[in-house]
């Protein structure tokens, strides 16, 4: 265990160091100067070299990069050119929104999808299996963002339960933050609970005709028996796989659906910094983003190896 | 039996959304580029059947349009994956094991840590909001989706005694994956081309809507959502329209593809 | 006394019929074999006593078993007989186990799930099991996972579990046909124990007649979904009363026809001169060196134009590795291989070399491409040949010379049964007339009777066109049968090398005794005695 869990954590590091430089030889070197492209075309020269200056891009490539990385290491993500404050302090306020939001749509999502695909598998063919197979065609078709705003729409338009956007801050206590992020997170949680339902489903129906549960019920489990106790791991194999891959999309989504609900999260930071063409910014919330992707996959990895026995062994 | 059904329903909803999209270069209801400032907002009525928007253009109209561009960028993106992810992949299965294929697996990973949507950020921060950013941003995810597709295929067929016998044969790795292993995975890219095709115009309307993909006055439905946010309690109409013809074409695609699925896939269909 | 009583079991899956009017007897504390092809229905009669038919069954008739009728019987009671009166082990131990769940929880359950026991009390009844099937506490501690044994320690796990409660009955649906011979021969002793120490009865399902022959008190033989004959096995195996009986008796003691014995010819076909084939195996730590693993070990032999040399060997033992080094697709560590005077070197090998041999696999569903039409099936080689101007004739010629028409040539793969396809391999490997063809289990996944029939195809093509055979089985009568010269490979050596009546009649090494003492066989005055009475 201990061997697998060392060799996934050096390819975290391996992914996290080429995804850097990906990130900023797109950011950085394929613009040319960044800061006469953060100026624009009719920038004076002289500013430009201030600029240039202040963002620290006087040395070679491999300096600057070295510095970047060094930087976020020890918390120093630049200063953003157009806010004039530390992005750190930024992402930070911005974060505390998105990352709920995202996580809360991740446990929606997971507590909806699971039992409703269990309950399609078991009835395999009858009402509920239809019903529930019919429901998530749907719900895969669903834009989350049309789809929050049509929760607006009845819920917050015409029903008058929830109010249509803003953030009142977890200042204003725990439980009025999570009312502001609810319809969010249903909105972004439903499209992906369709999906993971769907995926159960057919995890547990596939688990269901391996040679191990007919042992199971040559040894006097019944049906259910044999599925809680010797499908339902087994079939959290693949469900596993999908709720890692869909916390990179509901993290996207998140930052997609902030705008619909005006929340002060990532996303309106990122696209502020692409419209003023703050590229600190958007480099510091992209490295970001694909961080915690990294990160979720190397959890998923390790979660993986709980389940599966055969898995600690390798490398 | 319902695989077939579903098919054909689907097979319908989204040649309906094709056939309006090819229509909308000859015809449409009204121009969609003439601004009525004087008709704006209309409920559905006989002139406007889907009403108008702020500028007084006709929606169905620009559903029409918007069409073009939502098919566009899904169909090559997904021209995009199946050109470099498919011979990735078959390179991959045919080296299996090797650190070529670990090469190619570990820089799938890698891209799948780039949802399309940082994708798209990253390129528009530096080249500007365009459509063709929205057609490589999804055309770059899709291609580890279609590499994983044909090597997961072509994985077990390696391993088949035809492919040893043509071994025997004394045919190389690239003449093998040409002749034995592409013509039985076609059948799994198909099905998953289609979804990444559904999967696509999702995307395509997302990045349209936070303004990273197509830019006016091009239509485009993920476009018309953003516009009509502001006034969706005064005129509901201009959110719903866009929104169904999203959900109808994306839930076309699906059903043809699981019902694809069930037809192609020999596995599911040897369970029924 | 009867313990069980079938009778007049009908069963049909949606709506296709699987067994007519089945009925049988077993005696409390005897082994009942129930024997026949595959696709006979015996497998289904076992889950049909056991209630676990597949979704779409309907089945008609009676089990009797303790006053009750199994048919009839509610689920919660099959439940809670199930395990407990009966048991049941399957085919395949690879995949009968919970992969995710120890061995010490997965045999507890047994007694758990029918309140025999707490999970502790379960516990120690599953590690007394465990001792019993042969799995000690020293090298099988509770907490192992099934991927940690082999096959056969699984097929043991998968015995204690079906035992644990002490059943009546133990059903075992052809437990040792994905078995090593040798390991095959420790779980019928184990089950044989098992039935004579703890007046178990067994219901023993298999294809191999010489396996009920030393195990069995009563035996059924079974034909397309009905029972063709029933009798006391001595008596069935003397009388062989039904026509269906004889075939199959006829199929497995069949001897095809061959001119035994080679004439000197003084340059070999093929020679393997000290080749070693080491892999390497995954790291144990990120620092150290890879482990290397030896599959062939310094193999040395010469194979004679004309010739048939069997390989024989247990899974494991480096045969698959050697075969396809002599094919040409493996890279050799050390040694030598020569085809015809030219040497065999991974994996640029000349057409010219590569033409000179042909290979015939085990699997008649794997071996074709299913999207393309025999005709190209069989010309594969012609790859081999540069430009090949009879094509057509030789086709036809090829196909007529394996016992199918030239009309074959426009059929796909999937209209053909598993014997035809192992002729469209044999054609295809005729079609280069090669020196060498190798025969990688060409004939095991076949049923007894169309075995037979391949192995007169195989002796008939050799006497034609006079090629070489290299012979690779794990099965010790098939190579008997149809070998001059046999090697016995034991962990990547050649152990044992000789006439094959020799090597049989009189082994030399210590391996090759245990393997020709571990092959099931029919004693041979019930085979006289069977010839006498017919």
């Amino acid at each position: 265990m201990a061997r697998y869990v060392v060799t996934r954590l050096a390819s975290l590091c391996l992914s996290l160091v080429v995804a850097s430089l990906v990130i900023f030889a797109v950011i950085e070197v394929i613009p040319g100067d960044p800061a006469a492209f953060m100026l624009g075309l009719n920038a004076e020269p002289e500013a430009v070299a201030a600029l240039r200056e202040e963002l620290g891009l006087t040395g070679s490539v491999a300096e600057r990069y070295l510095s970047w990385v060094g930087g976020m290491l020890t918390g120093d993500f630049g200063t953003s050119y157009t806010y004039r404050v530390p992005v750190a302090d930024l992402v930070a306020a911005r974060l505390a929104v998105s990352l709920p939001l995202t996580l809360y749509a991740l446990v929606l999502s997971t507590a909806i999808a699971i039992p409703v695909g269990m309950i399609a598998a078991a009835g395999r063919g009858r009402a509920a299996d239809i019903a529930v197979m019919g429901t998530t065609q749907l719900g895969i078709a669903v834009p989350n963002f049309w789809f929050a705003m049509i929760l607006v729409l009845i819920f917050a338009i015409n029903l008058r339960i929830f109010s249509a956007g803003g953030f009142p801050g977890w200042e204003a206590g725990f439980w009025p933050a999570m009312k502001a992020l609810t319809l969010p997170a249903i909105a972004l949680a439903l499209p992906q609970a369709s999906i993971l339902a769907r995926v159960t489903r057919s995890s547990v129906l596939e688990t269901l005709g391996q040679d191990y549960i007919r042992t199971a019920r040559a040894k006097g489990l019944s049906r259910r028996q044999a599925v809680i106790r010797h499908a339902l791991r087994n079939a959290m194999i693949p469900v596993m796989t999908i709720i890692g891959l869909q916390f990179s999309f509901l993290l996207a989504g998140a930052i997609i659906i902030e705008n619909v609900f005006f929340l002060p999260g990532l996303g309106r930071l990122i696209f502020q910094g692409i419209t003023q063409r703050d590229l600190v910014v958007v480099e510091s919330v992209v490295m970001l983003l694909v961080f915690s992707v990294i990160v979720v996959t190397f959890l998923v990895d390790i979660a993986y190896a709980a389940i599966d026995p055969r898995l600690r062994r390798r490398g | 039996m319902r695989g077939p059904l579903s098919l054909w329903i689907g097979a319908a909803l989204a040649g309906l959304f094709a056939a309006l999209a090819l229509l909308s270069f000859v015809w449409t209801p009204h121009d969609h580029t003439v601004l009525t400032i004087a008709e704006r907002m209309r409920p559905p009525d006989a002139a406007h059947w889907l009403g108008t928007d702020h500028f007084g253009r006709d929606i169905l109209s620009m559903i029409m349009v918007g069409a073009r561009t939502s098919i566009a960028v899904a169909i090559v993106a997904v021209g995009i994956g199946i050109a470099v992810g498919v011979p990735l992949g078959l390179f991959a299965a045919a080296n299996r094991g090797g650190y070529i294929d670990e090469l190619i697996m570990r820089g799938n990973d890698l891209i799948f840590a780039f949802p399309s949507l940082v994708i798209a950020i990253l390129i528009t921060a530096v080249f500007g909001p365009s459509a063709v950013n929205a057609i490589l941003a999804i055309g770059i995810f899709n291609i580890p989706v279609f590499a994983r597709v044909a090597r997961g295929g072509a994985l077990p067929l390696w391993t088949l005694d035809y492919v040893l016998a043509a071994r025997v044969a004394g045919k190389g790795r690239f003449r093998i994956s040409a002749e034995h292993i592409l013509p039985n995975i076609a059948n799994m890219l198909i099905v998953q081309g289609t979804i990444q095709f559904s999967l696509g115009i999702l995307a395509e309307a997302a990045l349209s809507y936070v303004g990273l993909g197509a830019q006016p006055p091009t239509p485009s439905w993920g476009r018309m959502l953003a516009d009509s946010q502001t006034m969706i309690s005064l005129a509901p109409h201009l959110a719903i329209f866009p929104g169904l013809a999203i959900v109808f074409t994306v839930l076309g695609l699906n059903l043809v593809g699981d019902g694809l699925r069930d037809i192609l896939d020999p596995r599911v269909r040897r369970a029924r | 006394m009867t313990l069980l009583a079938a009778e007049g079991l009908t069963l049909a899956i949606h709506g296709t019929p699987i067994l007519r009017d089945v009925g049988f007897a077993i005696e409390e504390g005897e082994v009942f074999g129930l024997v026949g092809e595959s696709g006979s229905g015996k497998s289904m009669t076992a889950l049909a006593v056991m209630g676990l038919l597949p979704n779409g069954a309907t089945v008609t008739g009676q089990v009797a078993m303790g006053g009750r009728d199994l048919i009839s019987l509610p689920e919660r009671e099959m439940c809670a007989l199930r395990g407990n009166e009966v048991g049941m082990i399957f085919q395949e131990p690879m995949t009968a186990l919970n992969p995710v769940q120890t061995i010490g929880d997965q045999v507890a359950e047994t007694l758990v799930v029918h309140g025999a026991a707490s999970r502790g009390e379960a516990l120690s009844a599953a590690r007394a099991r465990l001792d019993r099937v042969g799995l000690t506490a020293d090298r099988f501690p509770l907490t192992r996972y099934p991927h940690e044994l082999s096959g056969g320690q699984r097929q043991r796990v998968c015995i204690a579990m079906a035992v644990a409660l002490r059943p009546k009955l133990l059903i075992a649906d052809e437990p040792t046909t994905a078995l090593d011979v040798t390991t095959q021969a420790q779980i019928l002793d184990l089950l044989e124990g098992l039935v004579r120490e703890e007046g178990m009865a067994l219901m023993l399902i298999t294809h191999d007649l010489a396996v009920v022959s030393g195990l069995a008190t009563h035996v059924a033989v079974m034909q397309t979904g009905e029972i063709v004959e029933a009798a006391e096995t001595e008596v069935l195996f003397r009388k062989r009363a039904h026509a269906y009986t004889r075939a199959l008796f006829a199929a497995s003691e069949h001897q095809p026809d061959r001119a035994v014995g080679v004439p000197p010819v003084p340059e070999p076909v093929l020679e393997v001169r000290e080749v070693v084939r080491d892999y390497t195996l995954p790291r144990s730590s990120l620092f150290a060196p890879a482990p290397k693993l030896r599959a062939v070990d310094q193999v040395s032999f010469r194979l004679a134009a004309g010739e048939s040399l069997g390989l024989v060997g247990e899974s494991g033992c480096g045969k698959s590795t050697l075969t396809r080094a002599i094919l040409g697709l493996e890279p050799l560590q050390g040694g030598e291989i020569w085809l015809a005077g030219a040497p065999v070197l991974a994996p640029h090998v000349p057409n010219e070399v590569r033409r000179r041999m042909q290979v015939v696999f085990q699997d008649p569903f794997g071996s074709f491409n299913p999207r393309h039409r025999v005709d190209r099936l069989v010309t594969e080689p012609f790859h081999l040949l540069g430009d090949v101007p009879d094509r057509a004739r030789r086709i036809d010629e090829a196909l007529v010379h394996v016992g199918l028409t030239p009309a074959d040539k426009e059929k796909y793969i999937h209209e053909f049964s598993g014997g035809q396809r192992q002729r469209i391999a044999m054609a295809r490997a005729l079609i280069t007339r090669p020196d060498l063809i190798v025969l990688d289990e060409a004939v095991s996944a076949l049923d007894v009777r169309i075995r037979a029939q391949i192995l007169d195809l195989l002796a008939d093509l050799q006497a034609e066109y006079g090629m070489a055979y290299l012979f690779i089985s794990h099965d010790l009568s098939v190579v008997r049968a149809i070998t001059d010269r046999v090697l016995v490979m034991q962990a990547g050596r050649i152990v044992e090398a000789g006439e094959t009546e020799q090597v049989f009649t009189a082994p030399a090494h210590g391996y090759t005794k245990d393997l020709i003492a571990a092959t099931p066989r029919i004693p041979s005055e019930w085979q006289a005695a069977g010839l006498v009475g017919a």
